[in-house]
């Protein structure tokens, strides 16, 4: 158990250092920070004197260690735009994207586990048919398209719901704004996270009925049958529970590409979260905030991925360390 | 009073652009507390009629033909509600492989109180505590531990012994026990099969023991039945059969033992290799590999016959019974 969290966490080390350091090159090859501080009403000596001042001179190595003592002590630099601290400015915006994708995962996992998990059950019923072509065809569907016929029906034809923004918000906590809390919240959440939702739902129903297809085959199933156990505890418990472990780890994996959709939902619907906040600072070349944007996002991932590894190993007797959970 | 009787079984699997036949014709009977024997190479089909006797055949398999009479009910017309209350209570599996029958993420405890309460009304605790007495019935030490923990903790042998407990749970009447010590090194292999014979003996349990090694059978079993590519080759009492085969096969597979290699010589292995599905020959499948094959064998397929030892399906023997009726008539006359 600690030789397995220790490396988890040399892991999370080292990709972090790997994401440090890419959006240190990133943040010294967008635009010039000399430019960007003072505009071009400098004579070149006092420009000199600031490149130097900034240690803009150093070697490159020398450069990425401040610039990584600094991000460590949480100094991301300062936005170009906002002129405030890079964190503050993404910690603003970060509960309106977890929001997001919290709601976009978990209408993933409440329709994807029971149409897969049908699909397998009834592999010739005509509903599992049309649920594997749909979730075929799902696949290769942009999320701007889909984006798009929601908005045209349910905002603009039947005008149920709202399109852009977040509406109404609270402060939890004194620092979480969510708009989880209000039914004005909620209803403009809905759109986004559909969408969002339709684009993952897909590689969720495949996966999961590939792999309860697969248990279903399985010696231990046919074993539990041999036992005259009810059908739905062959299916529910033998079968469903070795089923999610595959997902669960693969669907760790979909969690990141669910970030990064979250940068095209949050254009789309102006969502003022931070995949919208990133969009902005790359059309304004905001170099520090990109960077930051960078490493918060990863260390987001690198944070679900462990999370995910824990739960399988909860879920997973056969991994457990003797001696460890009792 | 035939407990189980199985009558002109056949298995086929449809594929795409054939059938094929795995089981032909299948016939045999058990009675209530016997223990029978089905031995046979690899690809016999010996597993297969273990499954078939449950309805628990992968798909693209199927009964096409014949019946298994069960006291009075056809096991082949029987629907998955039927089904259900006779695995496990009525007729129990114990399968090869114990490493990979038992749910990997469920505990023993789990595996079993749900085979259990799957057939009686009782409560968990009652449940429990008749797991844990079958547990140590299978001479599982520290029952109450082990009925906590996940497969994975514990050793083969252990494993297969959970799930010979398993099997003995609801007093089944018939017990099919599918190569249930190929996994396990041999002085556990000795042990299992000692308290296997021993339960099934106890508890008046009938046992179908599928097994390729005749070794085990003359341990176990009553009567043997032997299968060559989807037959029943030779059928009579194991002790007849192992002191004398008839079949060509059965004799091969004697002749293959390891005991019956003098010191020094190499194992007489049957030459040639079992025919796989869709490959099965003409006439008499043996014939391929059998030293007494003649034209007739090629064409034309042996019917079982009581040779006075065994019921055997071969035209060699045949012959021999028909010298011997002759010369008997001979001496008669004179
Ligand atoms: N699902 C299947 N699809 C196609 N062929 C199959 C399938 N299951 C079994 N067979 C074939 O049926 C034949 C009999 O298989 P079976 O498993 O009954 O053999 P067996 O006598 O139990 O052998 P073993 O000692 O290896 O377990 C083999 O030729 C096998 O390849
Ligand atoms: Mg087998």
């Amino acid at each position: 158990m600690i030789g397995f969290i220790l490396r988890r966490l040399l892991q999370a080390v080292l990709v972090m250092l790997t994401i440090s350091f890419a959006s240190f090159v990133i943040q010294g090859k967008l635009g010039d920070p000399v430019t960007q501080m003072v505009g071009q009403n400098v004579t070149l000596a006092e420009r000199a004197q600031l490149t130097e001042s900034l240690g803009l001179n150093d070697p490159l190595l020398q450069q990425y260690a401040r610039y990584l003592s600094d991000a460590l002590s949480g100094d991301l630099g300062v936005s170009y735009y906002h002129k405030q601290a890079t964190l503050a400015v993404i910690g603003d915006r970060l509960p309106a994207t977890l929001e997001l994708s919290f709601c976009a995962l978990l209408i993933v996992l409440l329709t994807a586990t029971p149409l897969g998990v049908f699909a397998a059950i009834r592999p010739r019923h005509i509903l599992s048919r049309l649920i594997v072509i749909v979730s075929t065809l799902g696949l290769s569907v942009p999320i701007f398209v889909v984006a798009m016929f929601l908005v045209y029906f349910f905002a603009v034809e039947w005008q149920w719901l709202p399109s852009f923004g977040r509406g109404e918000t609270h402060l939890l906590f004194g620092f979480w704004s969510s708009g989880l809390v209000t039914k004005d919240g909620l209803q403009h959440l809905l759109l986004p996270s559909v969408s969002l939702a339709f684009v993952l739902a897909p590689i969720f129903v495949r996966l999961i009925r590939a792999q309860m297809l697969e248990e279903l085959d399985s010696d231990y199933v046919r074993y539990a049958w041999s036992k005259g156990i009810p059908a739905h505890r062959v299916y529910f418990v033998h079968a469903l529970k070795n089923t999610m472990l595959p997902v669960i780890t693969v669907g760790g994996i979909q969690v990141g590409t669910l970030i990064a959709y979250t940068i095209l939902t949050e254009t789309i619907f102006q969502w003022p979260g931070m995949g919208l906040l990133f969009m902005e600072a790359v059309s304004r070349v905001d170099a520090p905030l990109i960077s930051a944007y960078l490493i918060v996002v990863g260390l987001i991932f690198v944070l679900i991925n462990t999370l995910v590894d824990l739960i399988y190993l909860w879920v997973n007797p056969r991994v457990r360390i003797p001696g460890y959970g009792q | 009073m035939a407990l189980l009787t199985v009558e002109h079984l056949q298995v086929d699997f449809r594929l795409r652009q054939q059938t094929l036949t795995a089981l032909y014709d299948i016939s045999f009977t058990l009675s209530p507390g016997e223990r029978l024997a089905i031995v046979g190479e690899s690809g016999a089909g010996k597993s297969l009629l273990g499954y078939a006797i449950v309805n628990l055949l992968r798909q693209p398999g199927y009964i096409s033909a014949g019946a298994i009479h069960f006291h009075e009910q056809n096991l082949t017309k029987l629907g998955s509600r039927q089904w259900q209350q006779i695995r496990g209570k009525k007729i129990a599996m114990i399968f090869q492989d114990p490493m990979v029958t038992l749910n990997p993420v469920l505990t023993v405890g789990e595996q079993m109180v749900e085979a259990i309460r799957a057939h009686q009304k009782i409560s968990a605790q009652a449940a429990k505590q008749l797991a844990i007495h079958k547990l140590s019935q299978v001479k599982i030490s520290a029952a109450e531990q082990r009925f906590e923990q996940y497969p994975h903790e514990l050793s083969g042998g252990m494993r297969q012994r959970v799930v010979i407990a398993i099997a003995m749970l609801l007093n089944p009447e018939i017990l099919i026990a599918d190569e249930p010590t190929t996994a396990l090194d041999v002085t556990i292999q000795a042990q299992i099969l000692h308290l296997l014979k021993q339960l099934c003996e106890e508890q008046g349990v009938a046992l179908i023991l599928i097994t390729h090694d005749f070794g085990v059978v003359s341990r176990i079993a009553e009567r043997t039945l032997v299968m060559y590519a989807g037959r029943i080759v030779e059928r009579g009492p194991t002790l007849e059969i192992i002191n004398d085969p008839q079949h060509p096969y059965t004799q091969g597979l004697l002749n293959a033992l390891p005991q019956m290699a003098l010191a020094g010589q190499r194992l007489n292995q049957i030459p040639g290799h079992m025919p796989s599905l869709g490959e099965h020959p003409s006439g008499c499948a043996f014939h391929p590999r059998c030293p007494y094959a003649t034209e007739k064998c090629r064409w034309q397929r042996p019917r079982p016959i009581y040779s006075g030892i065994s019921t055997v399906a071969c035209f060699a023997i045949e012959e021999l019974l028909a010298e011997t009726n002759l010369e008997e008539g001979d001496d008669n006359h004179d």
